[in-house]
């Protein structure tokens, strides 16, 4: 975990120092925002992965003598085939649609998007089927 | 024999849940709806993307058809505006993104981390939706009154206003990208989680690929720049549609600030982009050399410094607003070049002494680091404010970025020859492959050569009609039939897929490769492994099928020679 974090905070270090030097040297806002924004965007997953990488054993990933063996067991649930992202995708879609043809797309876009979230949900509870 | 077979094999932690038999589920347009399988997906997003770039390719052949005579009427101006506009468009949007970030990424990252999926398959298959439903809207742009988008790719205040480009093609392409946009946000999140979370036993960070680690790279640059864009473009849609004034002068607004969102965007696409491609040459070349890469950590750190670097460039693209700050911008563009140039040395040194076998991956990597280094090189150039404002908006700037994207198509087309018996379990012919690769390669030069005379000659970008400028004509002519050769590769390459299918069947490891992927069968089984090697170094099954030889891990030069003495 340590190397994840690394690359992480190493990055936002580095737009940190340059967004100080280009604050102090242009004194332009829209640019140093958006610097200083993606320094925040690397530290906020950067420091919780270090912080983690001080609190837990290494995994097994992190171990370069790890054996195949050492990584027996369940490494996750994945879904199997689900109608679901299709149906949230053309409800977004229709969303999209709405911005350029008229506000009526609404009604179906947000009807699929909201049917697909409860779908979606829903089907997470089961654990999908293969 | 070595450790490496020792303790045998493992299963694979997820075999038991399915046993060897075979994946059973829907097919056909039903497994194109439903699958959360990331070869299934990334399948999707390939044949998307690769459609996506022939008609991207159809519009600039007729660009380019227009231009072979001065005043010529093929195209109305206003077509012609739509049609440079929708080029762009389709190839930096839909085409080589998707295709850089979707397609093979989704396909190659988690075999080669030893993973059973993306770490969310469903996210992933929505990802693919809003690609497919994003590209569709900004293409049906072409069927409202008005036509298409029209004011370039890069769509700058005001001329991208109501006022200015009426009409439902612009909100189109605004709401086109909006979807693709939360598209690539996606795939970002999924590609970060799956390499950070999905690697299997001894997979370390300093193990992986440097495919994989690209694209983990390209993956967090994702997230720091597509956010910024889809900003822009709700900003952009609130001032056409809402009455705000952000971008426009006279309620207050800053139009200069357009292209700060834009590019602050549109930079770090450029290396979101290109990183992928840098990736997948990098493993064709270490397999086609018969050695390691050379310089793994330097290729990793290297990879890293771009992703740094490649937030504080944005504005090279706008020296000649005259509102940026130079000199920090020109440094920040400058240093790009080292590890740039680190790159294309420690492709070199991969190379150097290896047993080169130039089949017609390796001859598309080997084209792609010339291409590159011509794109590169004029990039230079224009990184430095004075060439820059003698050359800005001519075609010489038309010329530096078609170098680097056809650069990138032809490390694109190498991946698709290197992993395509991979991903189907069919090789491609190589003697096609080969016809292919010099008319793209020779069909690239001839095509860029001429743009960057002409841009030296004054011609400016986006013109449908010139005067007869003496030395215009006859070097448009000469950059259409490159064009044209391009377009013929294209051909070549869909012939090949014809001619090539189900025809010459691959076997796992055709390439004699070094990453997992080529450990698993062709294609892979559902959930990828059977079995898993030890890993123990970043190419575990070369270690796997060559025991002893296993000292070159980190390609030291003298390693790599004595191990090409023993070898041979």
């Amino acid at each position: 975990m340590k190397n994840e974090a690394r690359v992480l905070v190493g990055l936002g270090t580095f737009f940190g120092l340059m967004c100080l030097v280009y604050w102090l040297w242009s004194k332009e806002q829209g640019g140093s925002v958006m610097m200083f924004a993606g320094m925040l965007l690397c530290f906020l997953p950067g420091s919780y992965y270090f912080w983690w990488s001080r609190r837990m054993r290494p995994r097994t990933e992190d171990d370069p003598n790890a054996t195949q063996a050492q990584g027996a067991g369940v490494i996750g649930t994945f879904p199997g085939t689900s109608i679901w992202p299709f149906t949230l995708g053309m409800g977004a879609f229709f969303v999209v649609l709405a911005l350029v043809f008229g506000i009526w797309f609404l009604v179906p876009g947000l009807g699929l998007v909201g049917w697909a979230l409860f779908g979606g949900t829903a089907e997470g509870r089961r654990g999908g089927k293969h | 024999m070595t450790d490496v077979l020792d303790p045998p094999l493992a299963a694979a932690p997820h075999e038991p849940d399915h046993g060897h038999e075979e994946h059973h589920g829907p097919t056909g347009i039903l497994k194109w709806m439903t699958s959360t399988d990331h070869k299934v997906i990334g399948m999707s997003y390939t044949i998307t993307s690769v459609i996506m770039l022939m008609i991207g390719g159809i519009f600039a052949e007729i660009i380019r058809a227009q231009l072979t005579t001065p005043n010529n009427s093929l195209v109305s101006l206003a077509q012609y505006n739509e049609l440079f506009t929708m080029h762009g468009s389709v190839m930096i949007y839909l085409f080589m993104g998707p295709f850089a970030f979707g397609a093979l990424a989704n396909i190659i990252v988690p075999i080669q981390i030893g993973a059973p999926d993306m770490a969310f398959p469903r996210l992933n298959a929505l990802s693919y939706w809003l690609y497919l439903t994003g590209s569709i809207t900004m293409l049906s742009g072409f069927f409202v009154a008005g036509g298409a988008a029209n004011f370039g790719w890069v769509a700058y205040a005001p001329l991208s206003n109501s006022i200015n480009s009426p009409g439902a093609g612009a909100d189109l392409w605004i709401g086109g990208l909006l979807l693709t946009g939360f598209s690539a946000i996606f795939t970002g999140v999924n590609l970060t989680a799956t390499i950070f979370y999905l690697r299997a036993p001894g997979m370390t960070m300093f193990r992986m690929p440097i495919f994989t680690w690209n694209l983990l790279i390209t993956a967090i640059l994702i997230l720091l720049a597509f956010p910024v864009l889809t900003a822009g473009l709700i900003m952009l849609y609130c001032d056409r549609h809402f009455g705000t004034h952000i971008f426009s002068v006279a309620g207050g607004g800053v139009p200069v600030l357009w292209q700060n969102i834009f590019w602050f965007w549109g930079h770090p696409e450029v290396y979101i982009l290109a990183l992928p491609v840098f990736g997948m040459v990098t493993e064709i070349i270490a397999v086609f050399s018969r050695k390691p890469v050379f310089g793994y950590k330097g290729m990793v750190f290297a990879t890293l410094t771009i992703g740094a670097l490649s937030l504080g460039v944005w504005a090279h693209h706008m020296f000649t607003t005259g509102v940026v700050l130079l000199p920090f911008f020109s440094i920040m563009s400058l240093l790009i070049a080292v590890p740039t140039g680190i790159k294309m040395f420690n492709w070199i040194g991969t190379m150097w002494r290896g047993e080169v076998w130039f089949s017609t991956a390796m001859l598309m990597a080997v084209g792609f680091l010339f291409t590159f280094l011509v794109g590169g090189i004029t990039g230079i150039y224009l990184a430095s404010p004075p060439l820059d404002f003698f050359t800005h908006d001519t075609y010489f700037v038309v010329a530096h970025f078609h170098s680097v994207v056809m650069a990138l198509v032809l490390g694109a087309m190498g991946a698709l020859y290197y992993w395509g018996p991979k991903i189907t379990g069919y090789l491609l012919n190589e003697r096609i492959g080969k016809i292919q690769f010099w008319l793209l390669f020779l069909g690239t030069q001839v095509f860029t050569f001429p743009m960057y005379i002409l841009g030296l000659r004054g011609m400016p970008r986006r013109i449908a009609i010139y005067p007869l400028h003496p030395g215009w004509k006859y070097l448009n002519d000469v950059a259409s039939v490159g064009a044209l050769m391009i377009g013929l590769s294209m051909v070549a390459f869909l012939v090949n897929i014809a001619y090539s299918w189900k025809k010459y069947p691959a076997g796992d490891n055709p390439w004699d490769g070094h990453t997992l992927e080529w450990f698993t069968t062709s294609p892979p089984p559902h959930h990828n492994f059977y079995r898993l090697p030890q890993i123990r170094s970043e190419r575990p099954t070369w270690d796997y099928n060559h025991p002893g030889h296993q000292a070159s891990a980190h390609g030291h030069l003298a390693e790599a020679l004595i191990e090409k003495d023993s070898v041979s």
